[in-house]
């Protein structure tokens, strides 16, 4: 247990440290924009040779932007509300630093941790990591219990309080159990970007890249060797598959 | 070389009284059996008495490989089956007592929970991006109540 833990923190460090080098070379933003170039037939399962993670530049994040959100919510079908019982995969937070005013906006979602927290605490095993990293809830075994909730960090997980109609057959949701963001995980297999990613950067912000974390050639990872990155709470060693840049 | 012929009768026949269970299972509406739509293109997946059977297996196997593993093979994929089994009258597979798989399992005392969740009526391929009002309202009048799927499904109690 000790020996993995030590092995984690080490990882990490070096993690930080080739997060810290900064190349002279820099990717055009032109080849940023399309993360995923990975292909897996349909009857191969997910593997852990991949890792999907998200890199954000919330300094590219407009003030009141909201194109993410809106993506998200027309791919899962979700209502747009923001009250305490609504679902949200995605929520804008604006951030302000108490020491100079300086006030800034960032879209918070599932951070597909290394060592989720979520599946740490669920009873059933419906809380689950994908062998490609992507943190989802098992909806078929989900007993809406809601552990996970209060144990992630990040809020970002919601519940379902109430039936459901009309849903995106690609994206089943129900009244009873816990959901979160998926990667779109429904896209990522058929090789496409998550629905906030595409929206970002075809709305021209390019905040958003998406790719696989472990090929050191794709831009999501280049983008990190190059420039500095943050794990929200990186305190917690969780070890984050979405970064952000400029918080 | 004869006791091949013979074999070959015994298997003719069989044949012939499968098909024959199969059209009296579908016509007798006497006997007050559910009447089935038959489903689009010429076959199942699999053998039809099979999938009498043991769908649900079928089923089930799916959702694990495809939700836990990332497995996408379309074959025994429930979307595929609401692509195929939808009504021609409501869209639906299980919005009405007739529909494909309420129909059966409302004759069968089964009640399922998937409709909860799952769409009852087969994806709109074209809609895709766009506003999320506009959206919802295109579903809206092409898929049924999972509410009303599921309390069909169960049937008279
Ligand atoms: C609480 C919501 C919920 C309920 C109830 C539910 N599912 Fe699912 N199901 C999901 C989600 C979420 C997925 C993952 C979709 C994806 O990743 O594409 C899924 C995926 C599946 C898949 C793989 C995708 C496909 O279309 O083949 C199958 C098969 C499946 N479910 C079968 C069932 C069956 C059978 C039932 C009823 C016994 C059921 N589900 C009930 C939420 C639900
Ligand atoms: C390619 C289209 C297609 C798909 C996909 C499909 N079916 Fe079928 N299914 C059919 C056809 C056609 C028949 C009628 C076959 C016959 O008459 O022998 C049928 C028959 C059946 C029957 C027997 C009905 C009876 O008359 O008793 C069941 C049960 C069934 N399907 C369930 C399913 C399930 C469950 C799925 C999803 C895993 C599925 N089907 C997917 C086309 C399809
Ligand atoms: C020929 C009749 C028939 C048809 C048609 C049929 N089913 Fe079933 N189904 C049954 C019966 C009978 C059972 C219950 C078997 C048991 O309990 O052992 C069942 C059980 C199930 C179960 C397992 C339920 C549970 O709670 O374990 C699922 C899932 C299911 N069916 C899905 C479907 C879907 C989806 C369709 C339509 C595409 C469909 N079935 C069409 C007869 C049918």
């Amino acid at each position: 247990m000790n020996d993995t833990v030590e092995n984690k923190v080490e990882e990490r460090r070096n993690f930080l440290k080739t997060g810290a080098v900064v190349a002279a070379a820099t990717v055009a933003p032109g080849v940023l924009m399309y993360g995923v170039a990975h292909s897996r037939a349909p009857e191969e399962a997910a593997s852990g040779n991949v890792r999907w993670g998200m890199l954000i530049d919330s300094s590219k994040c407009g003030d009141g932007c909201n194109d993410c959100v809106t993506a998200c919510n027309t791919e899962n079908g979700l209502s747009g509300e923001t009250g305490p019982q609504d679902t949200q995969y995605i929520r804008k937070l604006d951030i302000k630093d108490l020491r100079n005013g300086r006030v800034h906006s960032l879209p918070m979602l599932c951070q597909h941790c290394e060592n989720p927290p979520c599946v740490d605490v669920c009873p059933t095993g419906a809380s689950m990591k994908r062998a490609d990293g992507i943190v989802l809830v098992d909806r078929h075994i989900c007993i809406g219990c809601r552990y996970c909730m209060m144990a992630c960090p990040y809020k970002a997980r919601s519940f379902v309080h109430e039936p459901l109609t009309d849903q995106n057959p690609e994206v089943p949701r129900g009244k009873g159990c816990v959901e979160s963001c998926t990667f779109c995980v429904q896209r990522v297999d058929r090789d496409e970007n998550p629905a906030c990613v595409d929206a970002c950067n075809s709305n021209g912000h390019m905040a958003m890249l998406f790719g696989d974390l472990n090929d050191p050639q794709s831009p999501v990872s280049l983008a990190m060797q190059t420039q500095p990155s943050t794990e929200v709470r990186a305190d917690l060693r969780l070890n984050t598959g979405v970064r952000y840049q400029g918080i | 070389m004869a006791r091949l012929a013979n074999w070959l009768r015994l298997a003719a026949m069989m044949v012939v009284s499968a098909m024959l269970a199969v059209t009296t299972f579908s016509a007798a509406a006497g006997v007050d059996l559910p009447k089935l739509e038959k489903g689009k293109g010429d076959k199942c997946v699999e053998d039809t008495q099979y999938m009498r059977k043991n769908h649900m297996d079928l089923l089930k196997h799916q959702r694990d490989d495809t939700m836990r593993r990332g497995i996408r093979t379309t074959k025994h994929s429930l979307k595929q089956c609401v692509e195929c089994h939808a009504s021609s009258n409501t869209g639906s597979v299980a919005s009405s007592k007739e529909d494909f798989c309420a129909a059966c399992h409302s004759y069968a005392s089964v009640k399922l929970d998937c409709w909860d969740c799952h769409a009852t009526k087969p994806g709109v391929k074209p809609i895709k991006q766009g506003s999320t009002g506009q959206t919802s309202n295109a579903r809206s009048t092409l898929s049924s109540s999972p509410l009303l799927a599921s309390g069909m499904n169960g049937g008279v109690k």
